[in-house]
């Protein structure tokens, strides 16, 4: 069972045009909701029986964060997608925009529904041109056969959706940062509370959900809560878009099952790369904790069972790696990124992914210190929790699911002065 | 702060690049023209070789009624706006884990070694800059680069031979 969910229409030639998406039933559920005037509260509820949850990262019920909205507030709302995709080895919202962006916005009408709103924006990471073109067109394409504006159907039901394009800022992808940068600011995450439901874009009350959350909503509403559930397992509703990479054969996409076993993923991904052997497996992008390959070999995807190892199945972004990698080597890799990507706003965020960074390269450049892995462990947990957003966490976790698992490789490391793998 | 006139914001840019920087301006609320700063910053800087000066700024700050301090955070804080001159093509290569792992690194220095520049140079002929960038999302398609719009995936350094021998 594959590809029944965000990826419907992918079989289909140009899946992304309105024709092609209504011919597998697109915006037919869009329709009996405003016919049968369904009642709001209706929806939130069955999206909550769905059980689906942020496919963003964070993994927080979709219709749990739908219900805090005050639905009779007076004054606008606004439903708020997040396309910013960035977490490194997501790459799974840009299919959904490339290939099927009409039931995104299908998705966010009756989001816009469910909570009251009349108004929504797209924020799509700026290098995205191509799944921002297919959007746009796919807008223009929806608002001409009356699914957006004003009366949609002749319900009395108004929609406005349009799409903001971001600029090369990973801290972004944080849903107050979004807001910011949609309100034409630095991307610098709020202090919460308030939270967005109360105070969100513009200070209004804001529903800011992933690409694919949202894009699971209309099969969810025609085919039940129950029945997206039943896909899944226990705590992970649904299938859900896997983005793997790494060293494989057949890196890509892949919509299946909550609870599927990774061996299968990756069996999938045409396992393997040259018949190397699976050292080590980044389950949920590059801020999930490490998980050695076979303790992976043995574990489910959801969030459960990668969370059971010590992980996180985050936005579903398997990062497989082979014996030919160096661990101090991707882990400098990866704290580059995070002091990179810091928005500069909470000092241990600013200071300590710095920090992370300059002591990961010079053990990894043979100037390690004895000392250096408990100074890591040391400036990894004055970060974890200590800044306004996750971003901070986010650096430190891979940090220390490294030392947790392949500390002996930063050792050699520090004693050898070089690396134990081949190919350092 | 500005003290630019109405009369002066309606010469700011081409009728051109206003009508777009409009467009921007039209899909947010009328008291937020602010939210448009980032499309109209895009826009500018691709009228101009691809970076932006302080009067190019100054005058989006114009446009908008924003602060010109408030366009220069904006501007500053976002990696995809440029604050030097760029190459007529701005070769963007990812080198983040999964290109990394799929050598990501062999791409950097062919293209270093063909080109004669490192990360952050322009060639003498003003064609080509090399920029390092983080996580794409192509990380199926690594290694991967961008150059202006467009995506390149599963690259070998012959592929990036024909693809700048492609480009104009």
């Amino acid at each position: 069972m594959a590809n029944e969910v965000c990826l419907r229409t992918l079989d289909l030639e140009r899946p992304w045009l309105i024709e092609q998406y209504q011919s597998r039933g697109g915006y037919q559920v869009l329709k009996k909701i405003l016919s049968e005037k369904t009642a709001p509260d209706a929806i939130i509820e069955e999206v909550k029986r769905s059980g689906l949850r942020g496919r963003g990262g964070a993994g927080f019920p979709t219709g749990l964060k739908w219900s805090f909205i005050s639905r009779n507030a007076p004054g606008q709302k606004y439903v708020v997608c997040n396309s910013d995709e960035g977490e490194p080895g997501t790459f799974k919202d840009r299919d959904i925009l490339r290939y099927n962006p009409h039931q995104l916005i299908e998705g966010m009408v009756i989001a816009g529904y469910a909570i009251g709103a009349s108004r929504g924006y797209n924020y799509i990471r700026g290098e995205f041109w191509e799944p921002y073109e297919r959007f746009e067109q796919a807008l223009e394409e929806a608002r001409e056969a009356g699914f957006l504006g004003e009366n949609i159907l002749g319900s009395g039901f108004d929609f406005e959706l349009h799409s903001h394009l971001g600029a090369g800022a990973y801290i972004c992808g944080e849903e107050t940062a979004l807001l910011e940068s949609i309100e034409g600011k630095k991307g610098q995450p709020r202090y919460k509370p308030p939270f967005p439901a109360h105070f969100g874009l513009y200070g209004c009350p804001t529903i800011i959900n992933n690409t694919e959350s949202l894009a699971s909503i209309p099969m969810i509403m025609e085919k039940g809560g129950e029945w997206f559930a039943d896909i899944g397992v226990k705590n992970s509703g649904g299938s859900k878009l896997f983005s793997i990479s790494g060293n494989i054969n057949n890196p890509g996409v892949f919509e299946i099952p909550m609870g599927t076993p990774f061996s299968e993923l990756l069996e999938m991904a045409g396992g393997m790369k040259d018949g190397r052997k699976i050292k080590a497996v980044i389950p949920g992008g590059s801020s999930a904790p490490v998980i050695p390959g076979e303790q992976m070999m043995a574990l489910n995807m959801d969030y459960d069972s990668i969370a059971g190892a010590g992980s996180m199945l985050g936005s579903g972004a398997v990062i497989v790696l082979d014996d030919s990698n160096c661990m101090v080597k991707i882990l400098e890799r990866m704290s580059y990124f995070y002091h990179e990507e810091s928005c500069g706003q909470c000092t241990p965020c600013r200071e300590g992914t710095g920090w992370l960074y300059r002591i990961v390269h010079r053990i990894e450049t043979g100037q390690g210190r004895q000392e250096d892995l408990d100074l890591l462990d040391d400036v990894a947990d004055k970060i974890s929790g200590k800044t306004i957003c996750a971003l901070g966490d986010a650096a430190a976790m891979p940090v220390q699911g490294m030392l947790r698992h392949f500390r002996h490789e930063f050792q050699y490391h520090i004693d050898h002065k070089r690396c134990m793998v081949g190919v350092g | 702060m500005t003290t630019t006139t109405a009369k002066e914001t309606s010469e700011l840019f081409t009728p051109e690049i206003r009508a777009e920087i409009d467009r921007w301006i039209a899909k947010y609320p009328p008291e937020w023209k602010q939210s448009a700063v980032m499309g109209a910053l895009m826009i500018v800087q691709e009228n101009n070789g691809g970076w932006l000066t302080t009067e190019l700024m100054d005058q989006v700050a114009a446009y908008l009624d924003m602060p010109p301090i408030a366009v220069y955070e904006v501007a500053t804080f976002y990696s995809m706006y440029e604050l030097k001159p760029v190459g007529k093509h701005k070769i963007c290569v990812c080198t983040n884990v999964s290109c990394m792992t799929n050598k990501s690194d062999l791409i950097v220095e062919h293209l270093e070694n063909k080109l004669g520049i490192g990360f952050g140079e322009v060639t003498e002929d003003g064609r080509f800059s090399l920029k390092e960038v983080e996580c794409l999302g192509a990380c199926g398609g690594a290694p991967m680069m961008q150059i202006g719009k467009q995506y390149y995936e599963n690259l070998t350094p012959e592929i990036v031979d024909a693809i700048l021998e492609g480009l104009e």
